[in-house]
C-alpha cells in the first residue's frame, strides 16, 4: 500500500472529524439561539460577542463537573454506553462523498474516505447500531427511569428502521446503485432524487428524526415522564457525550439527506466552470449549505412541534409510514416498467 | 497476510462465542453475542462478500440482537429468580452435548487441514453479481425460500395476535 494514500486518507479523516465536531459544537449554540428567537427571548449572549464562546464554556463546564458512577451500576458498561454513542455517531460520515475529485500536484484526490459499493447499507447498518449506546447506558445505570428510556429507544428504533429501509428500497429502484458516489454523480443538473421520490424523501426525513431521537420523537429522554430518560444517572463529560452525539447525528443525518435526495455536492451551473478544482471547492461549499439548511430544519421542527404520545409514535410508524412506503415501492416499480 | 488475519479473526470469534456461554449475566451474554456476530461480519468481508457482510451486520446486530436485548430488559433476570432445572434434565443435557461433541470431532477428523481458499469466483459477493446469480441460476429456490419466510411471518403474526373477547 502506498504511503501517500494512507497520509491522504488520514488528513481527510481528521478534517471530516474536526469539521463534524465543530459543526456539532455550534449547532448547540444555534439551537439555543433559535429557541430564544422562537420563544421571544434573547438566548445565550454572555460568553463572547453574541454568545459565540458559549459552546466552549459549556464544554469546560461539563469537563470540570464531578464524575459520578452509581454504586450499583455496572462500571464497564456504564462507561461503554456514551462512548459507543459517540463512536457510532462519528463513523457514519466515512462513506459520504463531500465533493467532486480534487487534482493536487498531478494526483487525483477523492473527497470521500471510502467508496464502498454498499454505501447506503453501511449507513443504514451504523444507524441501527446507534441504539446500543442508549440501551447499554440505560441498562447499566440500574435505574428504572433509565431502563424505561432504553426500552423506548429500542422499540422506537426498530419500528422506524423498517420504514426507513423500505424508503431506501424505492430510492434504489430509481438509482440502480448502492454507492453514494454514483448516486451523487447521477443527480447532476437538477436530476435530484427528491423530484423522483418525494414520498420516499418524506418518509426518510421522518425516520431520520426518529433515529436521531429528536423532537417530536425524543420519547427516550422525555423529561416530563422519565426525569432524564436514558441519561438520568449520567454526569460530567459522559452526559456531554450523549448530548454531543445527538448533534453529530443531526449533522450526519443532514449530510445523508442532502446526498441521497438533494443532489449531494451538485449545484446549478456546475458544467459552466471548466477548472475541476474550482468545481470541487464550490461543490463542497454547496453540500455544506444544504447540510446547514437541513440542520436549521431539525432545529425549526424541535421548537415548533410538541412531543408525540407513545402510542401515537407507534401508530405513525407501523400504521402509516410502513404501508405508505410499501405503496411507494409499488408505484415506483409500476412507473419504471411503464417508462420502458 | 490474509491467513494471519483469518486466524486472528477466528480466535476472536471463538473467544466471544465461548464468553456468550460462560458469562454469568444474561445481558453480558447478549452483548458478547453481538461481538460474535460482528466478527462473523468481518469474516464475510475477508471473503470479499460485501453484501452478505452488511446484511449480516444490519439483520443480526442491528435488529435481532436489539430485539433480544429489548426482551431481556423486561425479564429482570437475576440470581433470585433463576429456575433450577431437575437433575434428570441436567443429565440428559450433558449426554446430548457429549454426543454432539463426538459428532463434531468425527467430522473434523475426516476433513484434511489443507489450504484455506477464498470463494471460488472472487467477485460473487458483490451486490450486482450476487443478485444476477440469485435471479438467474437459483430463481426457483430463491422464490420458494421467500414464500417460506412469508408464511413464517404470517404464522408468527397469527400466533402473537390477541384473541378479541
Amino acid at each position: 500500500m502506498d504511503i501517500y494514500f494512507i497520509i491522504e486518507k488520514l488528513i481527510l479523516i481528521s478534517a471530516i472529524l474536526g469539521v463534524s465536531l465543530l459543526i456539532a459544537m455550534y449547532t448547540t449554540l444555534a439551537e439555543r439561539k433559535f429557541a430564544g428567537f422562537f420563544q421571544d427571548r434573547v438566548g445565550p449572549n454572555r460568553a463572547g460577542p453574541w454568545g459565540i464562546l458559549q459552546p466552549l464554556a459549556d464544554g469546560v463546564k461539563l469537563f470540570t463537573k464531578e464524575e459520578i458512577i452509581p454504586t450499583n451500576a455496572g462500571t464497564f458498561l456504564f462507561v461503554l454506553g456514551p462512548s459507543l454513542s459517540m463512536f457510532t455517531a462519528c463513523i457514519t460520515s466515512a462513506v459520504i462523498p463531500w465533493g467532486p475529485d480534487l487534482t493536487l500536484f498531478g494526483k487525483t484526490v477523492a473527497l470521500q474516505v471510502a467508496d464502498i459499493n454498499v454505501g447506503i447499507l453501511y449507513i443504514f447498518g451504523v444507524v441501527s447500531l446507534g441504539v446500543y449506546g442508549i440501551m447499554i447506558g440505560g441498562w447499566a445505570s440500574n435505574n428504572k427511569f433509565s431502563l424505561l428510556g432504553a426500552i423506548r429507544a429500542a422499540s422506537q428504533n426498530i419500528s422506524y428502521e423498517l420504514a426507513m429501509g423500505l424508503s431506501i428500497i424505492a430510492l434504489l429502484m430509481v438509482t440502480g446503485t448502492l454507492s453514494l458516489r454514483e448516486i451523487s454523480i447521477q443527480q447532476e443538473g437538477w436530476h435530484w432524487n427528491v423530484l423522483y421520490q418525494p414520498i420516499g424523501f418524506l418518509i426518510f426525513l421522518i425516520c431520520s428524526f426518529a433515529e436521531t431521537n429528536r423532537t417530536p420523537f425524543d420519547l427516550p429522554e422525555c423529561e416530563t415522564e422519565l426525569v432524564g430518560g436514558h441519561h438520568t444517572e449520567y454526569s460530567s463529560m459522559k452526559l456531554g457525550f450523549y448530548l454531543f452525539a445527538e448533534y453529530i447525528n443531526v449533522f450526519v443525518s443532514s449530510a445523508v439527506l442532502a446526498t441521497l435526495y438533494f443532489g449531494g455536492y451538485n449545484f446549478p451551473g456546475m458544467h459552466l466552470i471548466s477548472n475541476p478544482n474550482v468545481v470541487a471547492i464550490l461543490g463542497v461549499a454547496a453540500l455544506f449549505i444544504k447540510i446547514l439548511l437541513f440542520i436549521f430544519f431539525f432545529i425549526w421542527i424541535r421548537w415548533t412541534i410538541p412531543r408525540f404520545r407513545y402510542d401515537q409514535l407507534m401508530k405513525l410508524g407501523w400504521n402509516i409510514l410502513i404501508p405508505l412506503s410499501i405503496i411507494n415501492i409499488v408505484v415506483t416499480g409500476l412507473v419504471i416498467i411503464l417508462k420502458q | 497476510m490474509s491467513h494471519s488475519i483469518f486466524y486472528l479473526l477466528s480466535f476472536v470469534t471463538l473467544l466471544f462465542a465461548l464468553l456468550v456461554v460462560f458469562a454469568k449475566n444474561p445481558i453480558h451474554s447478549a452483548l458478547y453475542m453481538v461481538m460474535t456476530f460482528f466478527s462473523i461480519t468481518c469474516h464475510y468481508i475477508l471473503l470479499n462478500a460485501q453484501f452478505l457482510a452488511i446484511v449480516n451486520f444490519i439483520v443480526y446486530m442491528g435488529a435481532i440482537m436489539v430485539l433480544i436485548l429489548f426482551a431481556m430488559m423486561f425479564l429482570n433476570l437475576g440470581k433470585e429468580t433463576e429456575v433450577q432445572k431437575p437433575i434428570y434434565l441436567k443429565f440428559a443435557a450433558v449426554i446430548a452435548a457429549g454426543l454432539l461433541m463426538l459428532t463434531i470431532f468425527a467430522a473434523i477428523k475426516k476433513t484434511d487441514g489443507g489450504e484455506i481458499s477464498g470463494l471460488p469466483i472472487n467477485d460473487i459477493g458483490l451486490v450486482k453479481n450476487l443478485g444476477k446469480t440469485l435471479f438467474k441460476d437459483f430463481l426457483l429456490p430463491f422464490e420458494i425460500i421467500s414464500i417460506l419466510l412469508l408464511s413464517a411471518m404470517v404464522g408468527s403474526v397469527l400466533l402473537a395476535k390477541r384473541e378479541i373477547n
